[in-house]
This record gives structure tokens, sequence and C-alpha cells, in this order.
């Protein structure tokens, strides 16, 4: 009964972490951008003449929405046009249920594992839920009864998938480097250091072509610029151009969520999850041979902490990303997915075996 | 004409001379159109760098937004833009801008109600009452003077055709708004308020 209660703590802090890191983005976002474009940004929202730089525009935006009217086009399905915003971001944010956010917590002689459901399969398991996620965007835009919204749902559909085997493609050379796929074992993995001590032994320096396939496929997968096809702006507006009100902002926040969930995995799978640079269960040890003693808490606190700079780094680059690059056309996005990536991250998982075996 | 080849092939002359010298830039430059390298073609090059850009704008501005934020390096603007109502655009002396009646010394305008302005106005948003002025040595005064700036072009002709110089458009205000239409119907007395 104890576990549970524990389990559904952890649950909510998870969840609700995430997506109040994804309703901030919306600031950043507008932040970021502005003033990577020598511009201020929004600050006009205040309460009392008291503006928190903007930050109250996020609380007037969830406001309209709320306030606006909940359209459904004639003739639409609308079962389906309901459900599709929920699926979108439903299946978003219970993919952070496996993301391990630190080390394990002992309170009074119990070790909880910083991660809300440890499962074996994790990996797995956060696959099959950002797939799951596609059915809100081919739902919405099959369901609409509107040209444009079904041509942004085939472009989704189409997009989301061929980069989704990439992505998969791209991970399999982690998994076979440190032989597991329980996250918070592959982030435990990753606390052992090659070069005499000196390089942890994190993804992105035993996999690196792994990277910069999994950051090209895990940007398209979040559907924003430069692969923002399934939406659109200039042109077809999207799937969900008959959304109106909260279930557009819902889409919205999906796009969000998404950004957290593939900079959470990003973190965990290359940058060592909550690995502190030479942190060991009880100090520090430094390769140049100093020493620093640190107790079993503020381990764990200064694990969660990485967790969360790292987390904020990757986050602050796909914003960069997403601010700086033109958008990609549609047939340089399909040759981009099924015949650069692709066959590169296949000849990573060949290359990968070999070396492994040769090692052995 | 950055290249120093084509100022020799492109010395043109005649009427037409700019139609043929585009056509022959265009051509130039596909003849000469230089095919990417296999590395710049992987696009890695293009991301790199305009991330650097970019990202080197928004340290730089962000660093600025600190110190500001803190007292700090006042004097070196963190954002190129203006923050509007508060702080209005630098406006150049001869920009047209809501129009305002001179006065006399006594405070009566200026006006002699010669009806220039009313008869020139391409937009006709002036309307003049004339009536007849106590002082002899002045014919006659606008006993009503109409400007509707919703119909204004804000051309100037009325200012370039006065006589008198008795309206001009100096007051500096460009952003006249009003809830209705009627309001937006000046009388002498709200031109003469500045």
């Amino acid at each position: 009964m104890q576990d549970i209660w524990i389990k559904l703590v952890l649950a909510c802090a998870t969840i609700s972490t995430m997506f109040g890191i994804a309703g901030l983005l919306t600031w950043v976002e507008r932040k970021q951008s502005a003033v990577m474009q020598d511009r201020i940004g929004a600050n006009r929202a205040s309460i009392f003449g008291f503006k928190a730089l903007g930050l109250f525009h996020a609380i007037a935006d969830v406001l309209k929405m709320l306030s606006k009217e909940e359209f459904i086009p004639q003739g639409a399905n609308k079962f389906l046009f309901n459900i599709a915003p929920y699926l979108s971001v439903t299946f978003a944010l219970v993919g952070f249920a496996a993301i391990p956010v630190g080390d394990q917590l002992i309170v009074g002689g119990k070790v909880i594992e910083l991660q809300a459901a440890n499962i074996n399969i994790a990996l797995l398991f956060i696959f099959a839920m950002m797939s799951m996620g596609i059915y809100g965007v081919v739902l919405a835009g099959f369901s609409s009864n509107n040209n444009y919204a079904f041509l942004g749902g085939m472009r989704g559909a189409a997009q989301m998938i061929a980069y989704e085997i990439t992505m998969g493609a791209a991970i399999m050379g982690v998994v076979m480097v440190f032989n597991t796929l329980d996250l918070q074992a592959l982030v435990r993995a990753q606390g052992e250091y090659l070069m005499g001590g000196w390089l942890p032994k994190w993804g992105v320096f035993v996999q690196p072509l792994a990277f910069v396939l999994f950051l090209t496929a895990a940007t398209a997968e979040t559907k924003r610029t430069p692969f923002d096809l399934p939406e659109g702006e200039s042109e077809i507006v999207g799937y969900f151009v008959e959304y109106s009100g909260m279930k557009f902002g819902m889409f919205f926040m999906a796009d969000l969520v998404e950004t957290v969930l593939v900079s959470a995995l990003m973190t965990t799978l290359f940058l060592g999850g909550w690995q502190v640079p030479y942190l060991h269960p009880d100090g520090f040890y430094f390769p140049w041979g100093g020493q620093v003693a640190v107790g079993q808490l503020a381990v764990t606190v200064l694990g969660v902490l990485a967790f969360f700079a790292k987390l904020t780094f990757f986050i602050g680059m796909l914003m960069a990303i997403r601010w700086t690059l033109p958008r990609f056309r549609y047939d340089q996005l399909m040759r981009l997915g099924w015949q650069i990536l692709l066959p590169a991250s296949l000849v990573n998982i060949a290359v990968t075996a070999i070396v492994l075996v040769l090692l052995r | 004409m950055e290249h120093p080849e084509l100022r020799k092939y492109f010395d043109v002359k005649g009427p037409f001379a700019f139609l043929r010298l585009a056509q022959m830039k265009r051509a130039w430059k596909q003849k000469n159109r230089r095919e990417l390298t296999w590395w710049e073609n992987t696009y890695i090059p293009s991301v790199v760098s305009g991330i650097y850009l970019t990202s080197a704008h928004f340290f730089r501005n962000f660093t600025l937004h600190v110190l500001h934020a803190v007292g700090l390096l006042k004097d070196i603007p963190a954002a190129v833009t203006y923050q509007y109502p508060e702080q209005p655009r630098p406006l150049s002396s001869r920009t047209r801008t809501r129009h305002r009646l001179t006065k006399r010394e006594d405070g009566s305008p200026r006006c002699v109600a010669c009806m220039m302005c009313e008869t020139v106005c391409p937009a006709r948003c002036i309307e003049i009452t004339a009536a007849e002025h106590p002082d002899p040595n002045i014919e006659k005064y606008p006993a009503e003077f109409i400007l509707d700036l919703g119909k204004c072009v804000y051309c100037g002709f009325c200012v370039e055709v006065c006589p008198e110089d008795a309206i001009r458009m100096d007051t500096g205000k460009l952003d006249t708004s009003e809830y209705s239409r009627e309001s937006m119907i000046y009388d002498k007395k709200r031109l003469m308020e500045e």
C-alpha cells in the first residue's frame, strides 16, 4: 500500500513538473526568439502593473483559449474530432513515466528509484507512446472534414513514421553498447569512464553518429520548424486548422511536451541522464587525484539538478534550431528521412556490432 | 557589379541596357554556378553557422538584458526595437503629422477663411464657415473650421496652399485613434489646442 502511494506521488510530481516546463516553454519560446532576433518579446500582460518579464502571457493565453468557442465543423466525425487532441497530449505525457530523473532516494531505509515506472523495457515503452502520439495528428487531420487538415494529417503520418524508424534504428547502437533497455540501468551504465577515467562513458561519446541522427529525427518528431510540414504555417495551416479554443491549445501543448520528452530522452540516452561527471555514490573522485566526500542525499539532489540542467540545455538547443533553420521542402524531407538518415543509422548499427564483437 | 569580370562583359549601352544587363547577368550566374561540395551538401556547416549566429546574438543580448536589469551598460541597447507608446520613434522634421491651426498674438486663428485649403483638399475633409471679422484690416475669419481626420489623406496640400501660414502639420501626433467616426472630426477648438 505504501509503495502505491510513493509511486502515485512520484508520478504526479513527474507529470506536473514536465507539464509545467512545457507550459513555461510558451514563454521561453517567445522570449528566446525575441532576444536572438534583437527584439524584447511579449511584455505587455500585467497584473496590477506588475509584468514579471511577460510571464503572465502564458496565463493570458490559457484564459483566452478556455473562453473561446469550441467549434466542430459540419460533417466532421465528432468522436474522433474530440478525442484527437487528448490522444496527442496524453501519449506525450505518459512517456515521462519511464524517464529516470534521478538516482535512488533512500528515506528511512526504503529505496525509492526516482523513476515513476521502473519497467525493464522503459525505452520500448517510450517509443510505443511516441508512436501512439501520431494517431492524434492523423485522426485530427482525417476527422476534420477539411482538405487542408487532411493534407496536414497525411504529411504528419508520412513524416512521423519515416522518422520514427530512424529514431528507433539510431538508439539501437546505444542499446547495443550498454546492453540494456531499462533506462535506469542505462543511465547507471553511463557512470563508467573511458580514457583512464577522464571521459565519462556517455552515449554521445561512444555513439556520436547515433546522437546526430537521433537529434535530427527527434527534431522531426516534435513537428516543429524545420520539420513543421504537418503544420505548414504558410500554406496549409495543418492538421489542426479546424480546431479552436483549448483543443487547439492542447495540440500546441503536445508539441511542447514532445519537445521536453525528446530532450529528456536525449539527456537519458546520450548525456548520461542524472550522472554528474566524476560523482560516485560516495563523492567526487577526480581523475587528477582530488577527492571530495558528498553525502547520500546530496548525491541524489545533485543528480536531479544535473538531469534538469541537461534537459534545459537540450530544450534550448531545440528552440535555437526551431528559430534558426528554414523549413524543408516535402521531397527534401522524405529524401533526408529515407535516403540519408535511415541508411546512416543502419550503417551505425552494423559498425557498432562489428566493433563490439572485435572488442570482446 | 560585384565581380570585375562582370564589368568587362556587361558594359552595355543603349535605352534598354538595363534589361539586357539583367539577362546577361542571369546567364553568367547560371554558367558559373558553383556546385556544392559533399561536405556542404550534408547541410551540417550551414546548420552550425546558422545556430552560431543566432546563439551569438542571443547570448550577447541576454547578457546585456541582465546587465541592464542591475543598472550597468545602459547606453548599449540590447534590442533594436522601439517600445512604441512609451518610447516614440524619432520623426523627421518634415513628416506630415496631425494638423493644427496657428494663432495670432491675441490667440485668435490666423486663418482668414480664404477657402484655399478647402478647395485644394483632394479628400474634401475641410469645411470652413466664414464670418466677417470685426477688425476692418482683416476681411474674414473662420466661424467654424471642421477637419475630418477620418477622411484626411495627410497629403499636406492644405499647408502648402495656405497664404497665411494658418494651418500646419507639425504636431508630431500620428496616432489619432478614436472610438467613433464622429470623434475623428476635429473642430476649430480642438485644432487650436496645440
